[in-house]
């Protein structure tokens, strides 16, 4: 018998679900700009959510996937990285896509259909991806480049519980760890797969454990405090940046809207299961230790939400003001030049223009 | 200056380019120390190190999916998938990803990679190593697939699916990797991605083919010389996008088409030429075209491989049935 591993996975925690510090807290959040930033994006994400959830109930919008409940896994991750690093999101990572130079118009734009919506303001950062897991290993593959020019990078990956079943994600694992790569991925757990939950995936304890095979170590986060998410997301970014090599993080949260608009999660679930998640999500518990702390108060709760739906208003006046789409968009970037037969059908396709679904 | 084989020829290209072009960087299963099961990347190790040649684990698409991210900061991947019957796993990467890197991001990002890999019957291989199944990246809007048949065109054309900003599918004819030698002057001399080569002038017929099969082809119109037959052979090379220009010239002025392909007949990339042909050159026929293709049968074990591959007998029949 060879005795290869004995493991555990460790499970950072630092406010409960009612708000108070359970362990000591990091540094950075003696900085009160700091957490007022992670409190505004989390609202930001949460109004801008339900607007796009009415956008799309009115046929201004396409299928939109619901990032409510799972705000802090995003925002902390996003103000956990670098800007010269790079994200391989998957679709619902909005809060992180923001702080790097991605607009809420962006991404209406994207689930309006419109491929525009990915020419954002940021140079290498993937756009979404709608396969499942397909992601991570892009994240390797840039994390090659920048282990190859040694240029002192991160790449990101996030991806959902559903997709730790994937071929695609075991292998991106395992060539992160046999080559060391600088490469973090952010497993956020939310629990259901559409409407396959967690249970059904594996008969692993925990997601996390699976970077163990793959030779590094694997982390369990509580996905809904967003002290936690940050603290450790920047830990693990800043060990792969020095050479420390890959982390795996599995932040637990919890979907508390259906997969899409086209689902409807009732099917499936208990209304007492998801008032139980209800409880634990992650505005309410920095609220909580905000005004504990005597920095915040409804006054300056109002006057938040106020500013936050006017921002995302002028984003959905921004949608709804792009210029229109033209046939000839369908053509033009699929090869750097245009080869002759594309060409051709660019032509025909223009004398038969159709409408914007969405204008 | 040596004479070399096809093989040879795609190690030479692959040397050149890595010398001039520090991004591009080879990789896949046993590409390495071993050289490649053909020997096509052979030396290449000793010559730029453990940094640019790299083993990678056994996994198709984790080969697919980390080119596509290395490409998008900018290197150069030159993948390879061990023999096309095992490139499938790529196939969600190449399909998703990287054939529409480009188109998704509206240009912001894009995936200059190549994917090479050895394909077609002929050489009693095992089960799953002897597939021709380009058609199904053909289909596939935004990829190039470029199939050499010499070792001239291996070297011009590698090296210009490398220098490509776009993803290249490379299918390499085993068949021919021995097969022949020729003259290839090693001067970085790229050939045209997107044209058609044509290999024999000819008044008669007009042979279309490429990669392995221009062997049979090119032998079948030699001999139908003798017979007072002038049958022109065109090369595709790049099979998509088609170089329509030159096949609709070379119909225009013999009248009369005979397509060859290893790869099963219905949905094959025959089917496609017949059709541009038949839309817009069907006044100039006149005879039916005529299609000698594999069967639509799963690639039988290398006992039956030379039945199933189209034989010169198969071919000068078409031809002279198009002649009557």
């Amino acid at each position: 018998m060879v005795d290869v591993a004995h493991f555990s996975i460790p499970y950072f925690q630092y406010l409960n679900e009612q708000g108070q510090p359970v362990v000591a807290l990091p540094d950075f959040v003696k900085d009160n700009q700091t957490l007022f930033s992670l409190y505004r994006l989390m609202t930001l994400l949460r109004v801008f959510d339900a607007r796009a959830i009415a956008l799309q109930r009115t046929g201004m919008l396409g299928t939109y996937p619901s990032v409510l409940g799972q705000e802090a896994v995003s925002v902390g991750l996003g103000a956990a990285m670098h800007l010269d690093d790079v994200l391989c999101p998957a679709y619902r990572e909005g809060g992180a896509q923001i702080q790097r130079g991605v607009t809420l118009s962006d991404i209406l734009l994207y689930w309006g259909g419109d491929e525009r919506g990915n020419v954002f303001g940021h140079p290498n950062d993937f756009p979404m991806a709608v396969p499942i897991g397909s992601q991570t290993l892009h994240a390797v593959g840039v994390a090659c480049a920048f282990q190859y020019r040694k240029q002192a990078r991160v790449a990101v990956a996030v991806c959902g519980d559903g997709a730790t079943s994937q071929g695609d994600f075991y292998e991106a694992l395992n060539l992160a760890g046999v080559r060391n790569l600088p490469v973090v991925f952010i497993v956020a757990n939310n629990q259901w797969a559409i409407s396959v939950p967690r249970g059904r995936q594996t008969r692993c304890q925990t997601l996390a454990q699976k970077a163990i095979a793959a030779g590094f170590a694997g982390w369990q986060i509580d996905g809904n405090d967003v002290i936690a998410v940050k603290e450790k997301c920047a830990e693990a970014i800043e060990k792969a940046r020095t050479g420390g090599g890959p982390t795996l993080i599995e932040a637990l949260t919890y979907r508390l809207g259906d997969h899409t608009t086209a689902d409807d999660a009732s099917r499936y679930r208990s209304k007492e299961e998801v008032a139980q998640a209800q409880a634990k999500e992650p505005l309410k518990r920095l609220r909580h230790y905000l005004t504990e702390r005597g920095e915040w108060s409804e006054e300056k709760e109002q006057l938040l939400l106020a500013e936050c739906a006017k921002d995302v208003e002028e984003a959905v006046e921004a949608y709804k003001q792009v210029s229109p789409v033209t046939t000839d968009m369908m053509f033009d970037f699929h090869f750097a030049t245009l080869p002759a037969d594309l060409a051709e059908q660019k032509h025909l396709a223009a004398q038969f223009p159709v409408g914007d679904a969405h204008a | 200056m040596p004479e070399i084989t096809l093989l040879e020829a795609v190690n030479q290209a692959l040397a050149y380019e890595m010398q001039r072009d520090e991004n591009v960087i080879v990789l896949g299963e046993d590409v390495g120390t071993n050289g490649g099961v053909f020997r096509a990347t052979q030396g290449l190790l000793q010559k730029f190190g453990a940094e640019r040649v790299w083993d990678t684990p056994l996994a198709e698409s984790m080969i697919a999916g980390m080119s596509i991210g290395m490409a998008s900061q900018g290197l150069k991947p030159v993948a390879e998938f061990q023999f096309m019957g095992f490139s499938y796993p790529g196939l969600d990467q190449i399909i998703n990803h990287a054939a529409r890197l480009r188109n998704r991001t509206r240009g912001r990002l894009s995936c200059p990679v190549v994917f090479r890999t050895p394909y077609g019957a002929g050489i009693h291989a095992p089960e799953h190593h002897s597939e021709s199944t380009e058609a199904i990246y053909a289909h596939t809007p935004g990829l190039r697939v470029v199939i050499p048949s010499s070792p001239a065109r291996a070297y011009g054309l590698l090296l210009a699916a490398i220098r490509d900003p776009d993803p290249v599918i490379f299918l390499e004819p085993t068949r021919l990797y021995r097969l022949v030698k020729q003259n290839v002057p090693d001067e970085g001399e790229a050939l045209p991605l997107d044209q058609c080569f044509v290999l024999r002038e000819g008044s008669d017929v007009t042979l279309v083919s490429w990669g392995a099969m221009l062997h049979e082809t090119m032998n079948v119109a030699r001999a139908l010389d003798q017979e007072g037959i002038s049958c022109e052979v065109i090369d595709v090379a790049t099979i998509k996008p088609l170089d329509r220009d030159t096949l609709l010239n070379s119909v225009e002025k013999t009248g009369r088409c005979v397509i060859i392909h290893e790869a099963p007949l219905t949905a094959g990339m025959g089917a496609e030429i017949a059709a541009i042909l038949a839309e817009q050159a069907l006044f100039f026929l006149q005879a039916p075209i005529v299609r000698v293709a594999g069967y639509d049968v799963t690639v039988p074990y290398f006992k039956l491989e030379k039945a199933y591959l189209p034989s010169e007998a198969r071919i000068k029949e078409a031809v002279l049935t198009v002649l009557q």
